[in-house]
């Protein structure tokens, strides 16, 4: 039998029949591999930037990459709220499973942050949510859901965004357009563009929007835009799904910065909702976050509820505990939950800091181009308007590492690098 | 022409006494040119109910869409009676609970303009899940009063005192971890690179050719199932035609995982309900029959539901049968350790399939090992016939966890390789380990020895012996289980299945009773 499909398979030369055939020949040992049609897949471009980063030997490396927050010393920070609540878990609990949904603690925690303090959406019970796996995860469980129970819709997703949002929507099948969002000229919002893809899309499309802090560029609309938006999505009865990755980062004020969530709530909209605490909380590598829908009613939020459960089961079956641990000690305790606010808002002060910095730097230097975008823009992000090749120089002359977009995360500016970061932007910036 | 109301409505009269929002969906008909009608047969509607906060919908055509798409757009609005005005047309004031209005436009020359404030959900369609199978065991025994309820539904592993347990060498661990107050930045894609080195040797052993030539591609995984999913996703990628046999039975979340990475699949004979044991011609027969170059999934050791695990020796021909049909082995490891007690000898199939130069995948899991459950802790290896190979494999693996959850969750691998890593730790797991596999043997044994000795019938409860791991495959079916359950408040899944983990010798008693009660008399 073996010798028959070796056969067959030198004759063909094809897949598995070939494999077979080398086994044969060769003996017990299969020497092709079956994984011969896998390439290598394109390096992640964000964190494949700190990869890079790790591997540079230069002692000028600055790494304005990935969206990780760094304190005035270039170092990770873990916030003190976090270290005192691993402090009071650590050894009190056992690791059993959470329920499928997730941490209740946490997510009713989560909630209050987006929808309000006193959001009678929870106190209705009309809110579906699970624990997801930060941002990430809460994006992929609402695309997957999306396309199981409304097959035929399809997402707008804004220009540019931060690129896994392109990964997520593909992966879960459901298919992709884009609107007008970043202005290239003015480094601001292109609205009109924007409000026109929006009168424009068919009745009922669904759109993903940057709750605050817009990833990569930094750009957000102002309340009056806002509501403007959330008016013609009502006249278009479009859906709204919120990725919010940087509440308190934005402005330093959660409640501030889940301005145009509230906006939508206000005006009706049954929005969904994405949270991480990957970045406010500096629980990165915990993997903690929220996927929220907001229903007509308890009942159907029951039910939105156990299909979200249902899709979550059979991708990791329940999320993991430890963040969600972290999150609702934190919150659940006035005390912590007060530190937490300070902490936050001091690590949004510091990169409001920076960014005044960076722009009086170039300004000082005689920069011949426009700076007030970097003031203007808000969040971790800056989108430089630095072309790919400019990006590429600043790399390989200058050891700076960011994302080839001309993104640069402000977190990673410290005031030992500003004035070096400074220069390099305009030595490659100048002649135009 | 007017929206057209269905007969919904006229029995909807009596949904209104209803305290719940109900919904009441009409067909819809043209474009209304005369709301002033519409608005009336809403309020004669509530006029009959007595009940403010009633939500209704009421389907319409929508007036800005153009004749060649018209629309039903289904409006839960609610209507406050005693802001209707007396034309009955006009501002009214609609809302939840006082909240936003639902205005219909003053201008009403042949169009209607609504702008509906509360929007109706897109998610009108979806219906409740059903409880899954094994977790949602768990929550009916938490509201379960009786206090004789015993729970042996999901795998997670109980003290004699019935307690879950945090093993020693994990609040070790974590004590080091807290002093070492390392940061919580990102994981790279594939994981804690200290973790995936460490896994891939608890698996295939540190001296294996396999991983000093580089040919082991290992991403860290969201345990079990997170590192089956990355495989499933994978093989639906770069195989797409590709089968997946999966025993009968198996883990029930096998078949969502392959179901929901859209990967076929088909079983093959597994569980003899006969012998309560293998069938293994059975097996053997199906995989045979499979179409060449399917994906085996196999159970390392200590299958699960039925406990029941081939013989070396039967091992030996599986591998024999899927080298000649061009089969790839797909391995779940969830319980090293748990079933002989020795982590070695429980990674032996993998091992022996492994030095036979296939390419294997491997899934592991430390939930149960580590009793690290809810920090989703795992594995996906994929052991490939060249160091290339293996590179380009862990390339598209992270291709895939990207835009999953784009890093795994760092806490439960660091323990991991703490454990590991540390002889000192190493050493003390493989006693604890010993010891939790030893106490469900212990447990086995009391079984076996108290339904022996009070099943006069004769029955040969050997199988309860022969049986491995955390699992036990009763024998019984769905009726019998559902009698254990609601007779006897003891927890357990629909296939018969009971969890030794959630046994103590002092229930040992409780359980036979319960047992011999089900299968004798009840059909």
């Amino acid at each position: 039998m073996a010798s028959r499909t070796a056969l067959r398979g030198l004759i063909t030369g094809r897949g598995p029949a070939r494999s077979a055939a080398a086994a044969f020949i060769s003996g017990a040992r299969s020497i092709s591999s079956w994984w011969g049609a896998v390439e290598p897949a394109a390096k992640d471009p964000i964190l494949g930037v700190t990869e890079a980063f790790l591997a540079d030997p230069s002692p000028h490396k600055v790494n304005v990459g990935v969206g990780a927050y760094r304190d005035d010393n270039g170092k990770p920070v873990v916030l003190d709220c976090v270290r005192e609540a691993e402090r009071r878990i650590a050894g009190s609990q056992n690791m059993e499973y959470l329920p499928m949904g997730g941490s209740v603690k946490m997510i009713h925690e989560t909630l209050k942050l987006a929808y309000g303090e006193n959001s009678e959406f929870l106190k209705d019970k009309r809110i579906a949510a699970i624990q997801a796996l930060s941002g990430t995860g809460a994006c992929r469980v609402f695309a997957d859901f999306q396309r199981r129970f409304l097959p035929d819709s399809q997402i707008y997703i804004p220009v540019p965004t931060w690129a896994n949002h392109h990964n997520i929507w593909r992966d879960a099948h459901v298919p992709q357009r884009t609107f007008h969002y970043y202005h290239p000229e003015s480094r601001g919002l292109d609205f009109a563009a924007l409000m026109d893809d929006v009168k424009n899309a068919p009745n009922g499309s669904f759109f993903l929007l940057h709750a605050c802090a817009h990833n990569p560029t930094g750009v957000d609309p102002t309340e009056e835009q806002w509501r403007e938006i959330s008016y013609q999505f009502k006249v278009k009865r479009h859906f709204a799904f919120f990725d919010m990755a940087y509440q308190g980062f934005a402005s330093g004020d959660p409640e501030r910065d889940a301005k145009a969530i509230r906006i939508f709530l206000e005006d009706g909209h049954l929005i969904g909702c994405a949270q991480s605490y990957a970045k406010n909380m500096g629980l990165y590598g915990q993997r903690v976050g929220c996927l929220s829908i907001l229903c007509e009613d308890e009942l159907q939020a029951v039910a939105v509820k156990s299909q979200l459960q249902q899709i979550a089961r059979p991708m990791y079956s329940n999320p993991p505990v430890h963040g969600a641990l972290i999150v609702s000690t934190i919150l659940g305790d006035p005390e912590l939950k007060n530190l937490w606010l300070k902490e936050v808002k001091g690590m949004a002060d510091r990169i409001i800091g920076m960014r005044t910095a960076l722009r009086e730097n170039l300004e000082k230097l005689g920069s011949p181009l426009p700076w007030e975008h970097i003031t203007n823009q808000i969040g971790m992000f800056c989108y430089s308007g630095l072309t790919p090749e400019q990006v590429d120089r600043l790399t390989n002359e200058y050891h700076i590492y960011m994302t080839r977009n001309g993104r640069i995360s402000m977190a990673g500016v410290t005031t030992g690098n500003v004035g070096y970061l400074a220069n390099a932007i305009h030595e490659i910036t100048k002649s135009g | 022409m007017r929206p057209t109301l269905v007969a919904e409505w006229a029995s909807s009269t009596s949904l209104f006494r209803s305290r719940k929002a109900c919904r009441i969906y009409s067909a819809c008909a043209a474009r209304s040119s005369d709301p002033a009608w519409f608005v009336f047969v809403v309020l004669v509607g509530l006029k009959q109910s007595a009940m403010a906060g009633t939500v209704i919908s009421v389907a319409f055509a929508s007036p800005s869409v153009s004749p060649a798409t018209r629309e039903c757009h289904k409006v839960p609005f609610e209507v406050s009676k005693s802001e209707i005005n007396s034309s009955g047309v006009g501002r009214h004031v609609l809302g939840r609970g006082g909240g936003s209005p639902f205005r219909i436009g003053k201008k009403y020359s042949g169009r209607v303009t609504m702008t509906v404030a509360t929007n109706v959900s897109r998610f009108e369609g979806v219906t409740m899940a059903p409880p899954d199978p094994i977790l949602g065991v768990t929550e009916a025994f938490k509201a379960d009063t009786n206090e004789l309820k015993l729970n042996l539904g999901v795998g997670a592993y109980r003290t004699e005192e019935l307690q879950p347990y945090v093993l020693r060498v994990v609040k070790k661990a974590e004590t080091l971890l807290l002093e070492k107050g390392e940061n919580k930045e990102y994981l790279p894609i594939e994981g804690l690179a200290a973790f995936n080195k460490a896994t891939a040797e608890l698996l295939l052993g540190a001296d294996n050719p396999v991983i000093k030539e580089g040919r082991v591609a290992t991403v860290q995984g969201l345990s079990g199932t997170g590192s089956l999913r990355l495989a499933a996703a994978f093989i639906q990628r770069y195989f797409p035609e590709a089968k997946a046999l999966i025993s009968s039975p198996s883990w029930g979340n096998h078949k969502n995982i392959f179901n929901d990475a859209r990967v076929p699949w088909s079983e093959y004979r597994y569980y003899d309900p006969r012998t309560i044991g293998l069938d293994f011609e059975g097996m053997i027969a199906d995989v045979k029959a499979a179409p060449d170059g399917s994906f085996v999934l196999l159970h390392g050791c200590a299958h699960n539901p039925t406990g029941i695990d081939p013989t070396p020796e039967q091992w030996e021909k599986i591998a024999d049968v899927i080298q000649e049909k061009n089969h790839i082995p797909f391995f779940d490891v969830a319980y090293q350790g748990f079933a002989s007690g020795n982590l070695d000898t429980d990674a032996s199939s993998v091992r022996s399939f492994v030095s036979r130069g296939l390419e294997v995948l491997v899934a592991q899991s430390y939930s149960k090992n580590l009793g690290l459950y809810a920090e989703r802790i795992g594995a996906i290896n994929v052991v490939c016939a060249s160091p290339d190979a293996a590179t380009r494999v862990k390339s598209q693996l992270k291709r895939l966890a990207r835009p999953m959850y784009s890093n795994p969750p760092i806490h439960g691998a660091r323990i991991v390789a703490n454990v590991v890593g540390n002889p000192e730790l190493f050493n003390e797991w493989k006693a604890e380990m010993e010891l939790m596999a030893g106490r469900i043997k212990n447990v086995r044994q009391a079984l076996y020895d108290s339904l022996s000795e009070k099943d006069k019938s004769g029955k040969d409860w050997s199988f309860i012996l022969r049986q491995i791991g955390m699992f036990s495959f009763t024998g019984l079916n769905k009726v019998q289980s559902e009698n254990m359950t609601n007779k006897w408040h003891v927890y357990m899944t629909k296939d018969g299945r009971i969890s030794l983990a959630g046994l103590s010798l002092a229930k040992c008693e409780y359980l036979t009773d319960a047992i011999i009660d089900s299968f004798h008399n009840v059909s």
